[in-house]
């Protein structure tokens, strides 16, 4: 019966791959079905996650086991139904509450792991010695580094007209700038050749075994 | 003046170039050579490095969305880790990071007979939160994960005895799709716990995190899409489905560049004949 199932899966996963795949010649009833199904079966998996791995082992299991060390649970629970009240337009003013509460905990939270490690931290990379390294490959790195960080920076000062010396600064920037664009477009179209490759590994190992999966 | 405009060619031409691209290498392999970059090789020798017998973390920070990509990666690292004798405690900061970690585990449990569960490797499971929740692991671990993902008690588990919080682990690598995932990680684990991170992410990405690998060490290497995965498998001698991948990946690339070529000449051409007002 487990063979049974595997095999029916494997040949549910290679027509609802086909059905996606066919909307690359154009928008076909297939292809409806299977975005359709997909989305709702998200949906539905979604819903009882969150009951069943998140809200039972989180609240509920807690509560049931021990009320009186747990009670400070029914808190964030409290706050997580007042959000919901959303939903009732007379009384949605309330779920501001809960919500200021989020966004002001998280800001604080992201604040300070952002400076740190995003702001502080990353310009300390940058003040080093250019010129110490174990080769020249390394050398001509770390001072393109220094150029295109302070080249990059100052095609983003608004203040001052891009002219002279300065705006020569930042043409170099966009420069920097374009060559990381190029970069993250090589780096997209990598995965998304990526996932092609790992759909027809599964079509043409798992389906039709043809190659070793 | 008029406008010149060559008739495009359809677009599908092009999608059927690439499946068909992607497709042969699959089946008639080619075996184009792999390099080995800088950043795949400092994640090796970090693993190579840690003495048997360490903790470490992994965490799958991913759904079946990523799985190509981060999949390879994520079981060259395992197997790895299972040779040296490292034991493996995985965490999920995506709910479906737990399967995809059950998963390698399955498939490769048959080559590490000796390996066992709750001794050598334990898998956690999911906790929401993201940042919050690696915080409260830095401090309290035991706190946040009480018991494993078949609800057994972290006390019975032999893996877990003297485990309190990032001091006892040898370093955390994070397998990502995006947030939370290795972001989170480098924030709390390397910047506020000062404990060594590595890891892979998608391509798509790859350009954001790779800032992290510097000299402040915020990040030890990193796994940067398929074509990093086929690197580890190289390095770490276990080729899988990342290097049985790559003939695919390079041949598509160079149908996009041939196409992109033939574009950028059209459009010139285009140019050239709307200045000779032809």
């Amino acid at each position: 019966m487990t063979h049974f199932f595997s095999v029916l899966g494997i040949w549910l996963g290679a027509l609802f791959t086909f059905a996606i795949f066919s909307f690359l010649y154009k928008d076909n009833p297939f292809y409806k079905i299977a975005e359709q199904i997909f989305v709702g079966l998200s949906a539905g998996y979604w819903f009882v996650y969150t009951i069943f791995f998140i809200l039972m082992p989180n609240l509920f299991n807690p509560l049931l086991q021990d009320f009186a060390v747990n009670w400070i649970k029914l808190i964030p629970a409290v706050l997580g139904i007042l959000m919901l009240l959303r939903l009732i337009p007379s009384i949605d003013w309330v779920s501001r509450f809960p919500i200021a509460l989020v966004i002001g905990t998280t800001s604080g939270i992201f604040f300070l792991r952002y400076l740190k490690s995003d702001v502080i931290n990353q310009l300390t990379a940058t003040i080093m010695n250019p010129f110490q390294g174990a080769d020249w490959v390394t050398v001509v790195g770390q001072i393109l580094l220094i150029i295109g960080t302070l080249t990059g920076v100052i095609y983003f000062y608004f203040s001052k007209k891009h002219e002279g010396a300065f705006g020569v600064t930042a043409k170099i920037g966009i420069y920097f700038l374009m060559v990381s664009f190029g970069a993250a477009f090589g780096y997209t179209a990598m995965a998304r050749i990526s996932l092609l490759i790992g759909r027809l590994q599964f079509l043409l190992g798992d389906w039709l075994g043809i190659i070793n999966p | 003046m008029a406008t010149v405009k060559r008739k495009q060619l359809d677009r599908r031409w092009l999608f059927l170039f690439l499946f068909v691209g992607v497709a042969l290498p699959l089946i008639f392999v080619i075996g184009l050579p792999i390099e080995t970059s800088e950043n795949a090789r400092m994640v090796y020798d970090l693993v190579e490095t840690t003495p048997p017998g360490s903790k470490v973390i992994l965490s799958f920070d991913y759904d079946p969305g990523s799985k190509p990509e981060l999949h390879p990666m994520a079981t060259a690292v395992m197997k790895h880790c299972f040779d040296r004798d490292i034991k493996v405690i995985v965490t999920a900061l995506w709910p479906m990071g737990v399967q995809m970690a059950e998963e390698i585990f399955s498939d490769i449990h048959d080559e590490y007979p000796n390996v066992k569960y709750g001794r050598d490797y334990v898998n956690l499971g999911f906790k929401a939160g993201g940042i919050v929740t690696i915080q409260s692991m830095g401090k309290q671990f035991r706190e946040v994960f009480p018991e494993d993902m078949n609800g057994t008690s972290i006390d019975e588990l032999p893996i877990m005895d003297g485990m309190k919080n990032f001091d006892n682990l040898s370093f955390v690598c994070s397998f990502s799709a995006g947030d939370p995932g290795i972001k989170q990680w480098v924030q709390v684990t390397h910047d506020k716990f000062n404990r060594p991170v590595t890891g892979g992410v998608t391509g798509v990405s790859a350009p954001a995190i790779l800032p992290y690998v510097n000299a402040q060490q915020q990040l030890i290497g990193l796994l940067a899409g398929l074509k990093a995965a086929a690197e580890y498998e190289l390095l770490s001698k276990s080729p899988g489905t990342a290097t049985s991948g790559m003939d695919a990946q390079s041949i598509a690339h160079l149908i996009i560049i041939i196409f992109i070529v033939i574009g950028n000449i059209n459009f010139w051409r285009d140019k050239k004949a709307e200045k000779r007002g032809e």
